[in-house]
C-alpha cells in the first residue's frame, strides 16, 4: 500500500486502460452508475461455457474508478464466472495498491458492483 | 473590520489537514461557525435545554422566549411583514417540499409549473413529484451561453402561459455562480401572467447579500441557516401571510392544532401551523447568533471582500492553459463561486489533490445533474466557493493545488 493516491500504478492504468470498448455481439451488458459524482460504466460480457470469454468497459469517470476498472477486467477475462462471483471487495482494493478514503473507494467499487450485478442477473 | 483577524473566530479553520494549512472553499455546501454560535449551542444545552411552547416552568420560558426571539430577528433580517411569515423547517429543501405539498390543493390536471435550468435538485424533484401525482407539466427557463437566464421576449412567451401556475427560480445557481435580477424576472414573468405563484430558493443568496423579501416580488422565499454560520438541521420558510393562512397545514401533530376531536382538528395560526412536532430548538436560538455576526459584519463589506477574491481567483485559474471556468464572465453577475474543469481530468481526481494540499472544494454535478449534464455537457465539476473569512493565501494554495493536479495527470 502506498500513501500516494495517484500511484504511477493507477496513473499507467488511466491512461492506458486495458480491456476499454464495448463488445458489439456482446451475451450480457450492464451500466453502473454511481450518484454522488456522477460517474458511469458500462460492462459488456461474452460468455463460452463457464468462461468470461471476453469483457470489455467503458466509462465516465475518474482515474481511480477508471484505473479499478482496467485491473479488475485483467483480473477476470478468461477466468470461470465462478472466479468473478466469488472475488471479494477487499481482493480487488487490495490490487489497487493505494488507500482510499470511503468516498473514493465508492468510485473504486463502482466497476466491481456493476459486474457482480451483471453476473447475478 | 480587518478580515484577517476574523478568521480567529473560527477555531475549525485554525487546522492542518494532511499536514497543510487548511484552505476551506467548499463554503457553497456549507460555512463554517463563529465560537460564538458554537457557543449559543452549548449554552442552551447547559443552561435551558427544556421543550418549547408546552411546559410553563422556568427553563421552557427562556427556551421559548429566545425561540421566539430569533422568529422576530430573521423578520426583521428579510424585511419581513410580520413574524409569524418566518417558519423554520429543517432546510431549505423541506421548504420546498413544504410548499410543493400544499400548493398542490391550488393545482389541477394540465396547469403548469415554471422552473429554471439552473435548479439544485432541491427545486426541481419536489414538484416532479407533484406533477406525476397531479398531472401537471413542467417547463425549464433556459440558461444561455454565458450562464444567465435566457429572459427573452419569445422565450418567455413560449413558456408562460395562462396554464402557468407556479414560477419556482435560485436567486444564485449553485454551480455556475450566477446572480439573478430576481426582481427583473419575476416582473418579465408576471407581465404575462399576473396570478403565478413565486418561490425563490435563497440558500446561496442569504449568506452573501442582504434579502428583502418586500422588494423582489416573491410569495415565498426559501433559505437554510447552515450556509450562513449557522447549525445544521435549520431551515426558514417565509411566505406571505394570506397564502399561508388559506393553504392547508402540512404534517400533523403536537403544536400545529388549535382544538383536536376524535374525528377532527382545527389547526393552529401562523406559524405554528406549519411547525408540527418538536422542532430543533437549539439550532434556532443558536441561529441568531449567526444573524447578529452577519449583521454586524455588513454585507456591504462581505461582498466587496468576496468580489476581491473572486477577482484574484478567476484572474488565476483563467491563465491555467487547459482550465475552463463556467458562468458569468462579469464579476457584478456572479456569486463567490467558480465551478470549473481542467482539460479531461476528472473533477474528483482534481479535488482529491486538492484535498492533499489542504484545499477542500467540491466536485461534482452539484446536485444540478440536469444543467451539467445538458447544459454543460460534463460529468462533473470542480467548484471552488468562498465566504469572508477565506483569505488571498486560499486563493494562492487553491491555484498551487491546480498546477499540481495538473502536473501529476501530465496535461499537455
Amino acid at each position: 500500500m502506498t500513501d500516494q493516491l495517484y500511484s504511477q500504478v493507477i496513473l499507467d492504468h488511466y491512461r492506458h486502460p486495458y480491456h476499454y470498448g464495448r463488445i458489439k455481439n456482446n451475451d450480457k451488458q450492464k451500466q453502473g452508475f454511481n450518484p454522488i459524482c456522477g460517474d458511469k460504466v458500462l460492462l459488456s460480457v461474452k460468455f463460452k461455457n463457464d468462461l468470461i470469454d471476453d469483457i470489455k468497459f467503458q466509462s465516465e469517470g475518474c482515474a481511480i474508478s477508471t484505473a479499478a476498472a482496467s485491473i479488475l477486467l485483467q483480473e477476470v477475462k478468461l477466468k470461470p464466472i465462478s472466479f468473478a462471483k466469488s472475488m471479494s471487495q477487499e481482493y480487488l482494493l487490495n490490487k489497487l495498491g493505494i488507500k482510499l478514503s470511503p468516498l473514493r473507494t465508492k468510485c473504486a467499487l463502482l466497476v466491481y458492483y456493476t459486474l457482480q450485478t451483471l453476473l447475478d442477473n | 473590520m480587518n478580515f484577517d483577524n476574523i478568521r480567529g473566530d473560527f477555531p475549525i479553520l485554525n487546522q492542518k489537514v494532511h499536514g497543510k494549512r487548511l484552505a476551506y472553499l467548499d463554503n457553497a455546501a456549507t460555512s463554517q461557525k463563529p465560537n460564538s454560535v458554537i457557543e449559543a449551542e452549548s449554552e442552551y444545552y447547559q443552561k435551558y435545554n427544556s421543550n418549547i411552547h408546552r411546559s410553563i416552568h422556568h427553563l421552557s420560558e427562556i427556551a421559548t422566549e429566545k425561540y421566539e426571539h430569533t422568529r422576530k430577528l430573521v423578520a426583521e433580517f428579510i424585511n419581513a411583514y410580520h413574524p409569524s411569515e418566518v417558519i423554520f423547517t429543517k432546510n431549505a429543501t423541506e421548504g420546498i417540499n413544504l410548499l410543493a405539498t400544499i400548493l398542490k390543493s391550488k393545482l389541477h390536471k394540465g396547469d403548469e409549473i415554471l422552473l429554471t435550468q439552473m435548479e439544485h435538485h432541491s427545486n426541481i424533484v419536489p414538484w416532479q413529484m407533484i406533477a406525476q401525482e397531479k398531472g401537471l407539466a413542467i417547463k425549464y427557463l433556459p440558461v444561455t451561453k454565458d450562464g444567465t437566464l435566457d429572459l427573452s421576449r419569445d422565450t418567455l412567451a413560449s413558456l408562460v402561459s395562462g396554464k402557468t401556475k407556479i414560477f419556482s427560480l435560485t436567486h444564485i445557481s449553485n454551480v455556475l455562480g450566477t446572480i439573478n435580477n430576481v426582481k427583473e424576472v419575476i416582473k418579465a414573468v408576471k407581465e404575462l401572467n399576473g396570478n403565478i405563484i413565486i418561490v425563490v430558493d435563497g440558500a446561496q443568496y442569504a449568506p452573501h447579500f442582504k434579502v428583502d423579501v418586500k422588494s423582489t416580488g416573491a410569495d415565498f422565499y426559501i433559505f437554510t441557516a447552515h450556509k450562513m454560520l449557522g447549525p445544521t438541521g435549520v431551515g426558514i420558510l417565509w411566505g406571505k401571510r394570506n397564502l399561508l393562512s388559506e393553504l392547508p397545514p402540512y404534517l400533523g401533530g403536537g403544536e400545529m392544532i388549535q382544538e383536536v376531536y376524535w374525528d377532527r382538528f382545527v389547526p393552529h395560526q401562523l406559524p405554528h401551523k406549519y411547525e408540527a412536532g418538536t422542532p430543533n430548538i437549539a439550532g434556532v436560538i443558536t441561529f441568531a447568533e449567526s444573524i447578529k455576526y452577519l449583521i454586524e459584519i455588513g454585507f456591504e463589506k462581505i461582498r466587496n471582500h468576496e468580489v476581491r477574491l473572486l477577482t484574484k481567483a478567476y484572474t488565476e485559474l483563467s491563465k491555467i492553459e487547459g482550465l475552463t471556468i463556467y458562468g458569468p464572465q462579469e464579476t457584478n453577475l456572479r456569486s463567490g463561486v467558480i465551478s470549473f474543469n481542467l482539460g479531461e481530468i476528472h473533477a474528483h481526481d482534481v479535488a482529491s489533490v486538492l484535498d492533499t494540499e489542504g484545499v477542500a472544494i467540491r466536485s461534482g454535478h452539484h446536485c444540478a445533474e440536469p444543467l451539467v449534464n445538458r447544459v454543460l455537457n460534463c460529468t462533473a465539476v470542480a467548484r471552488a466557493s468562498f465566504y469572508f473569512y477565506n483569505t488571498e493565501e486560499d486563493i494562492d494554495q487553491l491555484v498551487k493545488g491546480v498546477n499540481k493536479a495538473k502536473e501529476i495527470f501530465s496535461l499537455r
